[in-house]
């Protein structure tokens, strides 16, 4: 009785161990591993036995095929949502964080949770563009853009329901301060005048946005001149000028932010200090990357703690179904298996060449999964509301390290789910097993 | 029923094999129940019994652009329009910025148009007697530990007061409920008081709410109140409260389509791993089907005993899975309160998920128990 606790209580912490070590160990240690393992494998005399042992299981795959689609498409499944609800949590974040740089900060009204919520004074954007911190024009002009973002609702293309987009009035300066947005169709908006340019997102998902095409808000006609791209989560939004925007969504003269260019990355602190040592202003000072990362922080936690969840519980099932079927596996082997041990193989070659056989049937659901996720998301645009009560279009980001972690996963569960039967294999009693008709 | 301790019997002959086949299927339930959970308070929202009784005005351009108040003597006008109430949000945070609240200013009748928010009588009296009076959901009063003549103070997201400051002050006079945690959210204060005190904002309103007698008028009467500011420079769009929520929920993300998708995965993998289960028991039971043949089982009888089997083997785990789920709810609503967009496992959910479970044990059995239906008894007995 104590040894079969004590065996169990072995067998607990040993798959508890090789959890942990698939899940922590980076790609190199389990290359490392299997390097090893694959020397082993060729140059010792067990090694060749496994490998025997190995083939001789593997050619049965065939008549259990029912058993092995259980692994690889349980594993699959498991893989397949991990993967994409990781790329979703990826795409938005990724959206987000282009949109930040540390050479460039974002000036709010102090106690302000986001630009929407945000307001400034002229006499605020005044003093703030002239701190010694912001970079200048060849002109000579404060490369800053005091901007007013509004909420406008467009239909979306295909539903037609009715969604919020932001609408962002940019100071005059903006193309210095964003050097990376280009206008890729159409023109720019020219000052004074009620035209937009819209972002290349925005352009796919939302209706009337064509070049040409004329946008009417409370009584107000604006006419869409140009598309640009930025390469960030700016192109969900509609760009015009500054003051137009503000009269016609009536916010008088304040602006809700202003992005601000700094001569470097390394004059945020001094131009934090220098808006704070200020009494004329109320207002607090992020690096653009801060701010934005901030933004999206909630989502993108919540939707990698989703993922992990919804594929944790699909594991257990997955683990379950793999250990059913290579226990069955194993019992259907039992005479081969004991006729071997009767000629002078011993137990270990016997566990590891069922552990080889159901880590490669997972690998194979782990690959599965992750190319299925890859082949339906790889293009996959999805939109929601960001932090601004206004739609955000991201992609699904499928990376070759999310499709890692998937494989991990897989490697993990064929782990646990071989385990078990293999141990059983090993310590099967010869004599019974031979009887076994 | 007789024949309970025949299937039972063949469900516990493997005894380790039923157990993980009963693990998976009870994961596969447990993520049923939880995503379900979370699945109906969006699909519920805005279906409550007023809901049809509510019509929303809003500016066209989005309901973070406030319509005037002068549109209030003109919508009351309106043919159809029983009673109407008008709110603006107003946003804060209480003691800490990630402490954000749902503040809106409400005119004095909002309880009257949202009748599914219940209130004390004496309450309600304090709310239309105290100017900076303000009354939370039980939900929202849990988290925070209010009880009913606390002052609170919060932060405000966009108006300042008068003189500047962002920092308010409201008098907790009333703590409503409503049927689920999510709807107990709200921090509603009196819209005369926003209007006095806020340094900007004055005269405007976020949006409208009008009471109709008949929901089957809800398209005509929402035409003629667009048609009041139609061309202005604050264009209105009405629709019915149902409509409304539906519209905010879908914009933030397609839920449904994203549950339906993990749960098709699941389910299919679940089917594949059942069925192999179960033609694994049927294979090794073949002599033992044909004994009972021989005994005098029809044809049928067999079927019906290998698909019940096979529908009870789904349902016990299915079952165990769902109650998990209620009970995971339950924890997590507890620890989390109110920021858990969790609905109770109720009714609803049980019906939907017994009806998977039946349909996927029917699924998973036929195969199987046609085969021993099929079988000849000299073959079976034979072991062929």
């Amino acid at each position: 009785m104590l040894r079969k606790t004590l065996l169990l209580l072995a067998m607990g912490a040993a798959a508890v161990l090789g959890v942990a070590a698939v899940v922590a160990l980076p790609w190199i240690g389990i290359a490392a591993v299997a390097v090893l393992l694959a020397a082993w494998l060729a140059a010792t005399r067990s090694g060749r036995r496994v490998i025997s042992i190995t083939a001789s299981g593997m050619a049965t795959l065939p008549q259990r095929l029912g058993g092995a689609s259980v692994v690889v498409v349980g594993i699959a499944g498991v893989v397949g949502v991990l993967v994409s609800l990781l790329a979703m949590g990826q795409g938005y974040e990724s959206n987000f964080r282009a949109t930040g740089s540390d050479d460039r900060a974002i000036v709010l009204r102090s106690g302000a949770l986001s630009e929407s919520t945000s307001n400034l004074d002229q006499q605020s954007v005044m003093l703030i563009g002239e701190k010694p911190q912001v970079a200048r024009s060849p002109h000579g002009r404060a490369l800053v853009s005091p901007e007013v973002v509004v909420a406008a609702s467009l239909p979306k293309k295909g539903t037609g329901a009715d969604t919020n987009v932001m609408i962002r009035g940019v100071g005059p300066e903006v193309w210095g301060v964003r050097p990376r947005v280009r206008i890729i169709a159409g023109r720019r908006f020219h000052s004074g005048l009620q035209e937009l340019i819209v972002g290349k997102d925005a352009a796919r998902e939302f209706a009337h946005t064509a070049i040409g095409s004329k946008l009417d808000f409370n009584g107000h006609s604006w006419r869409v001149v140009g598309e640009f791209d930025s390469g960030n989560a700016h192109d969900s939004e509609l760009w015009g000028d500054v003051n137009v925007v503000g009269a016609a969504f009536h916010r008088g003269s304040s602006v809700s932010s202003m992005t601000v260019r700094l001569t470097g990355p390394k004059a945020f602190s001094a131009f934090k200090a220098a808006l704070a040592g200020d009494p004329q202003l109320k207002v607090q000072a992020h690096t653009t990357r801060e701010y934005y990362a901030s933004q999206s922080k909630g989502i993108t936690h919540f939707i990698r703690i989703l993922g992990m969840v919804v594929a944790g519980i699909m594991a257990i099932g997955a683990v379950a179904g793999a250990l059913n079927s290579m226990y069955a596996a194993v019992s259907a082997r039992t005479r081969e298996i004991a006729t071997l041990r009767a000629i002078g193989f011993r137990g270990g070659p016997v566990v590891v060449s069922v552990m080889i056989e159901t880590m490669l049937l997972a690998l194979a659901g782990g690959i599965v999964g992750a190319l299925i996720a890859w082949l339906l998301f790889r293009h996959f645009t999805a939109s929601t509301l960001g932090p601004s009560f206004s739609a955000v279009v991201f992609q699904f980001r499928i990376t070759p390290r999310l499709m890692g972690e998937g494989l991990k996963w897989a490697l993990a569960i064929g782990f646990l789910g071989g385990l078990f039967p293999a141990l059983r294999a090993a310590r099967m009693p010869v004599t019974e097993g031979l009887r076994e008709l | 029923m007789k024949y309970l301790p025949l299937i039972w019997a063949a469900l516990t002959r493997r005894k380790l094999r039923t157990f993980f086949t009963l693990l998976s299927v009870l994961a596969a339930f447990l993520l049923f129940g939880l995503l379900e959970s979370v699945n109906s308070v969006f699909s519920e929202v805005g279906h409550t019994i007023g809901a049809a009784h509510r019509l929303i005005t809003e500016s066209k351009v989005g309901f973070m652009s406030p319509l005037p108040l002068s549109l209030k003597s003109q919508l009351v006008t309106v043919p159809g329009v029983e009673e109407l109430a008008y709110d603006t949000y107003f946003g804060g945070t209480y003691q800490q910025p990630k402490n954000v609240l749902a503040a809106i200013a409400v005119s004095r009748n909002f309880f009257d148009l949202y009748p599914e928010m219940k209130l004390s009588p004496a309450a309600r009296r304090r709310f239309d007697d105290t100017r900076t009076a303000v009354i939370v959901g039980a939900t929202l009063a849990r988290r925070y530990h209010w009880k009913v003549g606390d002052q609170i103070p919060i932060k405000a997201l966009i108006y300042p007061r008068k003189n500047g400051s962002y920092a308010w002050t409201f008098d907790l006079v009333g703590i409503y409920h409503a049927h689920s945690a999510i709807e107990e959210q709200d921090f509603l204060f009196r819209w005369r008081y926003f209007d006095e005190a806020a340094a900007f904002g004055n005269n405007m309103v976020g949006w409208y709410v009008e009471k109709i007698a008949q929901p089957r008028q809800a398209g005509g009467i929402a035409g003629r109140i667009d048609a009041l500011s139609a061309n202005s420079d604050h264009e209105t769009k009405t629709q019915t409260d149902s409509a409304f929520a539906a519209n905010l929920i879908s914009q933030y993300v397609n839920l449904g389509l994203i549950v339906h998708a993990i749960m098709g995965a699941v389910f299919f993998t679940l089917i594949l791993l059942t069925g192999n289960t179960m033609a694994q028991a049927v294979r090794e039971r073949i002599p033992e089907l044909g004994i009972l043949k021989t005994l005098g089982f029809s044809n049928r009888g067999v079927l019906g005993l290998v698909l019940t089997e096979s529908v009870l083997l789904v349902v016990i785990g299915g079952a165990v899975g769902l109650l998990l789920a209620g009970g995971v709810v339950h924890v997590l609503q507890g620890q989390m309160g109110s920021q858990l967009p969790m609905e109770p496992v109720g009714g609803s959910i049980w019906l939907l998920g017994v009806a998977a479970m039946v349909l996927i044990g029917l699924v998973v059995g036929a195969l199987p128990a046609q085969r021993g239906m099929r079988l000849r008894i000299v073959d079976a007995l034979a072991g062929r």
